[in-house]
């Protein structure tokens, strides 16, 4: 179908262009941007995108899916459905269902399911080690072939070191990526909170800081040694940072991403034992949530996940300790970037780069024309109005999961279409 | 960025009345002394011929434990016997949480069976917390929470009935150098201790104890006040009024965290020379169970300053206080 989106401000974070103008589809692909209609361009259909910032879909580095195994906390359905009306048009499933992403059999299996009109694309992230539990390499060339894009232990670390470098070693002898959360296994034990001023008075087993570090400093060597395109997960401290920048001051290249949550909120959001705040990593100070928005807008940290995970309300309502971790994200991705951008004066077209061109250099998918609205680019869009301010609600959430720290709390930017391979997967309102 | 949601403490109504005792912090110092205050009469009717008064009469009082204690549950039970309550026992541990109910599927249960007040004793910081925001949440709005302790987080009955005895004993809060020796870290006592001493003015609040029993950032852990952290027990007892000794559980004694209890009472533990360096008046406080040997040497534990026995008493006379005056106030228009 043909598809012209006009009277919008388009914004491509990857070439640089913010301005008014027209974004043409024809089929599965952008065959022009531009004030005038490519040659011989008939439109089927016409989105009206006045008020509206049309940009390439949303990426997320990190969104659970929850299947296989966790069918009563999400579906497939149900989490599209989210990342549809939430502008996510290709995202990253960490592998730690049940079982986890381990054989490729179960990711042939999701990569099927996943493929229908409307739906985002799904690159499943491979697990690592066998069953995640850090002993057994899987077989990396298998899962890459069945469509694993990158090798990870989702929240588990691999806590013996030898297996970690030989896992690194073999990942480098393919190229291919590897996705790890910096958490040492033994500094994290029992920790519930980040171990600060608050989890001291709220009686919460702290994770220190240097349960990141020490794991970081480790992950930066093997790295280094291995050869291995390192991509550090979940970043959660500014110790956690400064280590990134020197390591890239030497050279290596490393790229990192943190979530929504650590963008916005610190340990204080916990207040009275609120288990949305209950997020690994953990919410650290307003100390370190500042400097991670001050990295993410030099570039220091590439990219801005949802971490998105689903979480069933019996599972949350539980004392703090004891709840399930995570939070929903995948509607909330967009504003939550617009929120930071007005708060930090950051053009548009820098904050937006952060949830589209440059996750999609992470993903080795930049040179496709992912997560960009050149010529030729696959037609993944999102349509969205800036200034419209809804709150956000339960009811109001289409995944399954309600779990949130963002709950009643008032965000501007509401998507108002979506666009997977040309198809609209999400239209808040008629199409013209 | 944005501004912190300010979440409204559970513990109050939307009046500003306390309509349940969670914990020590966010109370004011008007509210600590009028609870105080109302706790001494109380300690009269344990001297009288009959025991009781019928402030809570027709009320039924649901001890939830989901932890064991057997002293503390007595004293709530003691103190709701005395306010002419039925009471109600459960030990959680043994009965629903083993079969697998959670904890907000009992608390519906007990809710539909018309309580009036649960007092919770859980191993989990925050618990009574849950427990009282989901009581809002379905309505059944006069239910009064009490927390006998939760996790490492808090146990303000404690809290009030230790700033009783040191009221009783010293009166002017705004003059005293408290110290507050031991696991720190681990100890919901000590965390109402802190919050209470603070609202009443103490001017110099010691933690003593060594770095793996403190927590990371104890100088912080309450705004504004006046933490002073010692490693060195002299330091910390020198010029002291009072002495609060934390027990250390036995869990903590051989490990990580400390190698032995011989080097720890060497180190930490209260024997008659250390207690010589603290003010010839000083009173030594411990919440029971004491561990004599380990951080308390039996010779201070019965000496002339301590004054642990008087704290169990005075416990009953506050906890009292505290259940009436919950059940006089309404938490009709709770959030």
């Amino acid at each position: 179908m043909k598809i012209e989106i006009r009277n919008g401000r388009v914004i491509d974070p990857a070439s640089g262009r913010d301005q008014a103008t027209s974004v043409f589809i024809d089929g599965q692909e952008i065959v022009g941007v531009g004030g005038t209609a490519p040659a011989d361009f008939q439109a089927e259909g016409t989105i009206d995108a006045t008020g509206c910032i049309v940009c390439p879909g949303l990426i997320d580095l990190s969104a659970r899916l929850r299947e296989p195994g966790f069918e009563y906390k999400a579906t497939l359905e149900s989490e599209m459905a989210a990342a549809a009306a939430g502008g996510v048009t290709r995202l990253v499933c960490p592998p730690d269902t049940d079982p986890p992403l381990d054989e490729p059999g179960l990711v042939e299996m999701l990569k099927y399911r996943a493929r229908q009109p409307g739906f985002a694309h799904v690159h499943p992230m491979g697990a690592l080690t066998a069953g995640l539990a850090g002993q057994r390499l899987t077989e990396m060339a298998e899962l890459a072939e069945a469509g694993c894009i990158a090798f990870g232990q989702a929240s588990v670390s691999v806590v013996d070191t030898q297996v970690l470098m030989r896992a690194m070693q073999y990942a480098a002898t393919f190229n291919f990526p590897v996705w790890l959360q910096a958490q040492d296994a033994h500094l994290k034990k029992g920790g519930v909170a980040h171990d600060g001023a608050v989890a001291a008075r709220l009686g919460l087993a702290g994770i220190p800081v240097v349960a990141e570090t020490v794991a970081l400093a480790t992950l930066l060597q093997l790295a280094r040694e291995t050869g291995v395109r390192l991509h550090v997960r979940r970043l959660s401290s500014a110790a956690g940072l400064e280590l990134i920048r020197a390591a890239r001051a030497t050279g290596l290249e490393v790229t990192c991403d943190i979530t929504i949550n650590h963008l916005h909120l610190c340990d204080q959001d916990i207040g009275f034992f609120n288990a949305h705040a209950r997020l690994d990593p953990p919410l650290r100070s307003m100390a370190d949530r500042d400097a991670l928005a001050a990295g993410l807008a030099d570039g220091s940290i590439d990219a801005l996940c949802s971490d998105h995970t689903p979480v069933d309300d019996d599972a949350k309502q539980m004392p703090f300790a004891e709840a399930e971790v995570g939070a929903t994200g995948l509607e909330l991705l967009l504003p939550l970037t617009l929120a930071w951008a007005t708060a930090s004066g950051l053009p548009l077209v820098q904050a937006l780069a952060r949830i589209t061109s440059d996750p999609a250099r992470i993903l080795g998918l930049a040179s496709t024309g992912c997560g960009s609205l050149a010529v030729g680019a696959p037609a993944d869009l999102c349509v969205f109005d800036p200034e419209a301010r809804f709150t956000v609600s339960r009811e109001r959430l289409k995944s399954q999961g309600k779990n949130t720290s963002f709950l009643g709390r008032e965000l501007a930017g509401e998507v108002r279409y979506t666009v997977i391979d040309g198809h609209l997967a999400y239209a808040a309102d008629r199409l013209l | 960025m944005h501004p912190l949601t300010r979440q409204l403490n559970p513990q109050f109504n939307t009046h500003g009345e306390l309509i349940h005792l969670l914990s020590i912090e966010d109370l004011s110092r008007d509210i600590l002394h009028a609870i105080l205050d109302r706790a001494e009469p109380f300690t009269a009717v344990a001297e009288r011929e009959v025991k009781k008064v019928p402030l809570l009469r027709g009320k039924s009082v649901f001890n939830l434990f989901f932890e064991n204690s057997t002293r503390t549950r007595t004293t709530f039970e003691i103190a709701a016997k005395r306010l002419s309550a039925d009471v109600i026992n459960l030990n959680i541990n043994t009965s629903s949480a083993a079969k697998g109910e959670s904890l907000l599927d009992t608390v519906d249960n007990l809710a539909a069976m018309q309580a009036d007040m649960f007092v919770v004793r859980h191993a989990s910081s925050g618990a009574p917390y849950l427990i009282a925001q989901h009581l809002a949440a379905i309505g059944s709005k006069h239910i009064h929470v009490v927390n006998a302790g939760d996790g490492r987080h808090s146990h303000p009955t404690q809290g009030l009935l230790d700033m009783y005895t040191i009221r009783h004993y010293k009166r002017d809060f705004t003059q005293l150098t408290v110290a507050v020796v031991g696991d720190v870290l681990h100890s919901r006592v000590a965390r109402s201790q802190l919050h209470a001493l603070a609202i009443l003015g103490v001017p110099e609040i010691r933690l003593v104890g060594p770095k793996t029993l403190l927590p990371s950032y104890a100088a912080q852990m309450i705004e504004n006040a006046p933490l002073r952290i010692c490693h060195d027990i002299g330091e910390g007892l020198r010029g002291a009024d009072v002495v609060m000794t934390l027990r250390l559980q036995n869990e903590r004694m051989n490990g990580a965290l400390l190698p032995s209890t011989q080097e720890y009472f060497k180190s930490y533990g209260l024997t008659p020379e250390k207690l010589a360096l603290a003010k010839p008046d000083a009173i030594v406080m411990h919440p029971g169970p004491m561990n004599r040997g380990v951080e308390i040497d039996s010779t201070v534990a019965d000496g002339r300053q301590a004054v642990i026995l008087p704290q169990v008493t005075f416990g009953i006379a506050v906890r009292m206080a505290v259940m009436s005056m919950l059940a006089g106030t309404s938490g009709g228009s709770a959030q």
